[in-house]
């Protein structure tokens, strides 16, 4: 059995007074495929959050591969160049062309020569199926297309891991398909995947387990199948029976 | 009394001078302000508050008082300070350019930090987020995310900071120093009430 690649061990994470996440307890290995859903409020960004440590958890111990999220510098820094994130809004630079927002992580964080930065960048936006689009600004692009980008700016810098936070959740329907396409591509190489989504579709088809929060508590975990046909915790039906009706 | 066109004439060149005064005012203060804006911004933002503190007081105190009064006090109330007589600052502050450069920077420098300083405030998080997940270092942040966006978010408040210190430079005349508007109101008495 291979070493888990990510373990959260007992994490909480209070905002203020207000309890986010309660005694979470996640393994991913190498190669997994999770889906995280759950009621808004439930903790489900604050808990991928903590992944990269967008967020900081209060207690217990969260590792990605060798190193330990802790207070030191250097180990966060570790972890940024394994894992990498996709946003619901996006957020690709706005005074950059499509391109250098694809290059200017490599050339600062990974000090790749402008020139193969570049050649990397035409490479994953070939992926991305947007080569046309490098010399744009991202408010030339439409959602769809600003999200792919946005997936290959992760992809450029090689991570071991890439969260998602619900990256379609902002997008107009005819746009999720083409995103989730993209993301579905990523799952079949072999890629570490951490999705937030309610798309049910995608979770049925590409998890390997399924992950239900709600209140920051991880509620139940379970291969998809076992997850939408057999739920066993009742708040559990009570969700799937609401986003199912929809 | 003769309207004196010849006057209106000859003075043009004395007026021509004058702008170029108006523009060394203008351009040397801008840039020197802007220069004291940033390093008040850098100190505002550093977390640390004898830095902040400081920096806070200095915008504080520049903002809340007449530009007139500031370049009052440097030309006619700094000189009557020994200390300030012996300084190195002295054959600067004993110009009138001199102390007009220094006031109209001082308080451009004052209004451009808190300008710069909204243009921060305004740079959306998530913008920062996403560069701290691709693993930038906050000065890389700070360079290559938030500098170039608040500057964007800054411009139009900044333009209209650039006509006031234009006006400004014409309060500078009265600490004798005649730029554009300085000269002609020394000329104008002398003809009409003498003639
Ligand atoms: N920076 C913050 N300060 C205070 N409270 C916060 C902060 N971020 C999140 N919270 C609170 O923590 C709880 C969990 O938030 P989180 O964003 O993780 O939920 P979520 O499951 O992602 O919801 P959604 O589906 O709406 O995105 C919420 O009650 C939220 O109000
Ligand atoms: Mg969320």
């Amino acid at each position: 059995m291979t070493e888990a690649l990510i373990r959260m061990q007992n994490v909480d994470k209070f905002f203020g007074s207000f309890q986010a996440l309660t005694n979470i307890n996640l393994e991913v290995k190498k190669g997994e495929r999770i889906v995280i859903c759950g009621p808004s409020g439930s903790g489900k960004s604050t808990l991928i959050r903590c992944i990269n440590r967008l967020e900081e958890h209060n207690n217990g111990r969260i590792f990605i591969g060798e190193n330990e999220l802790t207070d030191k510098v250097k180990n966060i820094d570790a972890v940024r160049r394994e894992v990498g994130m996709v946003f619901q809004s996006f957020n690709l630079f706005p005074h950059m062309t499509i391109v250098k927002n694809l290059m200017i992580a490599q050339q600062l964080v990974r000090k790749i020569p402008k020139a193969e930065a570049r050649e990397t960048a035409m490479k994953y936006l070939t992926r991305v199926k947007i080569p046309e689009q490098a010399e744009k600004y991202p408010v030339q692009l439409s959602g769809g297309q600003q999200q792919r980008v946005a997936i290959a700016r992760a992809l450029c810098m090689k991570p071991e891991i890439i969260l998602f936070d619900e990256p379609t959740s902002a997008l107009d329907p005819e746009m999720i398909g083409e995103v989730l396409d993209v993301m579905t591509d990523l799952a079949k190489e072999g890629m570490t995947m951490i999705c937030v989504t309610h798309e049910m579709g995608f979770a049925r088809s590409v998890a390997d387990r399924v992950i239900f929060m709600d209140e920051g508590e991880i509620v139940e975990e379970a291969k998809p199948q076992e997850f939408f046909d057999n739920p066993k915790n009742e708040r559990t039906k009570k969700f799937l029976s609401q986003i199912l009706t929809h | 009394m003769n309207f004196d066109l010849t006057l209106i004439w000859d003075s043009v060149p004395r007026m021509l001078a004058g702008i170029g005064i108006t523009f060394q005012l203008m351009a040397l203060s801008a840039f020197l302000g802007m220069i004291l804006a940033v390093i008040l911004l850098l100190m505002r933002l550093s977390g640390k508050w004898y830095w902040s503190w400081p920096a806070q007081v200095f915008i504080y105190v520049f903002r809340g008082t007449p530009i007139l009064v500031q370049i009052f006090i440097i030309y006619y109330g700094l000189p009557q300070l020994d200390f300030v007589r012996e300084s190195i600052l002295w054959p600067i502050l004993r110009e009138p350019f001199g102390c007009a450069i220094v006031a109209l920077s001082l308080n451009t420098g004052a209004y451009v930090s808190e300008i710069l300083r909204g243009g921060v405030l305004g740079v959306d998080r998530g913008f920062l987020e996403a560069a701290s997940a691709l693993g930038l270092k906050a000065h890389q942040k700070f360079i290559y995310i938030t500098t170039p966006i608040a500057a964007r978010l800054a411009l139009p408040a900044y333009s209209n900071d650039f006509i006031s210190l234009m006006k400004a430079t014409s309060l500078a005349s009265t600490i004798t120093l005649m730029d554009m508007t300085g000269w002609r109101r020394l000329l104008r008495p002398t003809r009409y009430l003498f003639h």
